[in-house]
């Protein structure tokens, strides 16, 4: 709890006190690395070393499990779980996501660095799937973050979450995972949306 | 003399490049066999070397500050300083490097050192779990120091030296003239400490993934992660010189070093494999009790 | 069980009882009564847990139905209160004094049904929804459609199908001429 003094007003001290601890600078585009071999060098290492940001926003996380163990097995392809959104590349948004969560995904999407890709796994996250007519979930999830893959399914199964990687896979090592340069340049659109639906903003804008 | 000083900051180098590599190839090694004991394919034994450049060709980096920056500095300092003063192979001109006549001491600090830098950073970030992660890990640290700074002062009093070099000189001439024959005592109570160091399983609770989120580098991302997954490679690596200099006769040459440091990270490795985390609490219990007991009668045995 | 009503109804106005299972009765009991009939259950006759508090809108009646869940462990009981509270305005007696965990429950229905519980810590903040705007979603006049086609920005083309002719149509195509083969023979030899 923030103790407020009594010689200013409230709104102007917690104001201050925000502005110490987030960064109200916006999002800037980062283009690739001009050489063209490196570039490629880089999408490869990109391609082949994901890290999942460990967060099941739904009802998929569950099919997110086995794929660590034995019978699925993505450290196969250099995948791996990271705790922390700082670390991580990767962001799949597991199924429906309600309002309260995108709020809490919209934050973590943020603060993760720069080449950075979102795959949506489920029907919710493309049409609404079975929640289409919520009063609380959303019912696409392009609207509010750049989606770079697909997976259709009520659940999908982890076979098709494989396939949804190595098609993600594909996207890096062509360069065409450019979602964090694309929600810089229409950031203003995506905070609309944003913004829309997730009524309480109490929070900067962009906050890393 | 100035040829002299070249010669060795090349030497320096080959050996910082030898060693490096040596780490990298051995946590890709480790995170195949453990992946083995649990059924799994695993990754390609060079995956640390894609994380390693997929980390440098992240695009943006935040900062929280000097100390952030200095934090993973430190931390590879720590592990290049401490590989620095070891010699790496008996005899050998090039893998001498800096070892000196009081290195034994200076060791003890730099296995240390790194951690400290680390607190620092981490604690810049203002992250809440970095502190815990590092009270954790200092914790755990000071705790497998007790047993192991007693073991090295039995040496220190059975060579009557504080060199390396000299205590690996000592140890040449077979089998029967290794520390681990020639002081037993000293030997389990390093080897106990050397389990707790090397942050595998039984004590690894400071960076485990599934407690508060891995600790210390919660908040570390794109080249800082780089640089402290590049000293992940050398700290290992020192320390497992070190361990086999000080109580398994040292190396006369580069293939007896591999072979010898393999067998020695494999143990740990697989003490890490079939056995379940201890709390913090467990572990400082744990150290504080036998280990420190074992030390304790190391020293004794040779103060009379 | 039934000695446990009759106490009970010696005391306290109640009505509709039913017993839906041997170990299971419901009964109504007037909203003025509510807080003494919960505490005689659980401190006189053991129902010591609040399995939960559900609501049910009868928006014909212009009433809510508020039924309060208490299990007694050593008997394997479940007592269930019905109370009806007016829908226009909706206020009920909190009951977070005899379980915390009834906090939760008053907050849920303040924020689904808008049910007011006066006295019940945090009851006015947000569970789920944060920053709710329009009247509460559980009751039975909000469109829920209507609100997530306006707000929730939804798919051109989504399309509904009945499973059942999908399926035949997509994955059964030969089982189903088979079927109907089958059906116009019996019915032609029926006539």
């Amino acid at each position: 709890m923030i103790t407020i003094g009594q010689d200013s007003k409230p709104d102007d001290k917690a104001k201050e006190l925000q502005n110490e601890f987030f960064c109200e600078a916006l999002p800037k585009e980062v283009a690739p690395i001009n050489n063209k071999i490196v570039q490629k060098f880089y999408n490869w290492a990109q391609a082949n070393s994901m890290w999942v940001l460990a967060f099941g926003t739904g009802c998929g996380a569950i099919e997110m499990r086995p794929l660590y163990t034995a019978r699925y097995d993505i450290s196969r392809f250099g995948m791996a779980p990271r705790p922390t959104p700082r670390q991580s590349s990767l962001f799949i948004i597991s199924g429906y996501a309600s309002v309260k969560t995108l709020k809490r995904i919209v934050r973590s999407y943020e603060q993760m660095q720069n080449p950075k890709f979102v795959m949506g796994l489920g029907s919710c996250t493309i049409n609404g799937g079975m929640y289409f007519d919520s009063y609380n979930t959303i019912n696409r999830l392009d609207q509010y973050l750049p989606v770079d893959v697909y997976v259709a399914g009520c659940m999908p199964r982890p076979e098709s979450l494989i396939a949804g990687f190595k098609k993600m896979k594909e996207i890096i090592k062509e360069g065409r995972a450019e979602g964090a340069n694309k929600y810089a340049r229409d950031f203003q659109w995506y905070k609309e949306n944003q913004k829309k639906v997730i009524k309480d903003w109490n929070m900067p804008d962009y906050n890393w | 003399m100035e040829n002299f000083t070249i010669q060795r900051i090349i030497y320096a180098i080959l050996s910082l490049l030898l060693i490096f590599n040596y780490g990298m190839v051995l946590r890709g090694l480790v995170m195949k066999i453990v992946a083995r004991a649990h059924g799994r394919f695993g990754p390609p034994v060079w995956q640390p070397y894609i994380n390693l450049v997929k980390v440098f060709s992240m695009r943006t980096a935040i900062s929280h500050g000097i100390m952030f920056y200095l934090g993973p500095v430190f931390r590879l300092v720590g592990g290049v300083g401490l590989y620095l003063f070891i010699p790496a192979v008996f005899g050998s001109v090039w893998l001498q490097n800096f070892s000196f006549s009081g290195d034994l001491l200076l060791v003890v600090y730099f296995i240390f050192f790194g951690q400290l830098g680390m607190a620092l950073g981490a604690a810049e970030s203002g992250h809440p779990y970095s502190p815990m992660g590092i009270m954790r890990g200092l914790a755990q640290v000071t705790v497998s120091e007790v047993p192991f700074a007693l073991a090295i002062i039995a040496l220190a009093a059975q060579y009557q030296t504080l060199s390396i070099t000299e205590i690996v000189a000592a140890q040449q001439g077979g089998f029967m003239n290794w520390t681990m024959i020639t002081n037993p005592v000293a030997t389990i109570a390093g080897m106990l400490a050397f389990l707790g160091m090397m942050m595998h399983s039984p004590f690894d609770l400071h960076i485990a993934p599934q407690e508060i989120p891995i600790g210390p580098p919660t908040e570390f991302q794109s080249t800082f992660l780089g640089y402290m997954q590049a000293n992940r490679a050398f700290f290992a690596s020192a320390k497992l010189v070190l361990f086999m200099n000080l109580f398994f006769g040292g190396a006369t040459s580069i293939p007896e070093m591999v072979i010898k440091t393999f067998l020695l990270y494999m143990t740990t490795v697989l003490m890490g494999v079939v056995n379940p985390r201890f709390t913090l609490e467990n572990s400082v219990r744990y150290f504080l009790k036998i280990p420190t007991i074992i030390g304790i009668i190391a020293v004794l045995m040779y103060s009379f | 069980m039934k000695d446990m009503i009759e106490r009970l109804a010696s005391k306290f106005n109640i009505k509709d009882i039913n017993e839906h299972k041997s170990n299971q009765v419901f009964f109504t009991a007037e909203k003025i009564d509510i807080e003494g009939v919960i505490l005689y259950l659980k401190e006189f006759e053991k129902y010591d847990q609040l399995t939960m508090i559900s609501c049910v809108d009868y928006i014909e009646d212009g009433k809510f139905q508020l039924t309060y869940l208490l299990r007694n462990y050593d008997l394997n009981n479940d007592a269930c209160i019905r109370v009806y509270i007016d829908r226009e305005n909706p206020t009920m007696t909190s009951i977070n004094e005899l379980w915390a965990a009834a906090r939760v429950y008053e907050r849920e229905l303040k924020e689904m049904f808008g049910i007011d519980f006066p006295g019940c810590p945090r009851v006015d903040d947000p569970f789920v929804l944060e920053g709710w705007d329009t009247i509460p979603p559980m009751r039975k006049d909000f469109d829920t459609k209507k609100y997530s086609e306006e707000t929730y920005f939804p798919r051109e083309g989504r399309t509904k199908k009945d499973p059942t002719e999908q399926m035949a149509e997509k994955m059964y195509p030969v089982e189903e001429e088979v079927k109907k083969s089958i059906t116009k023979v019996f019915r032609d030899n029926s006539k």
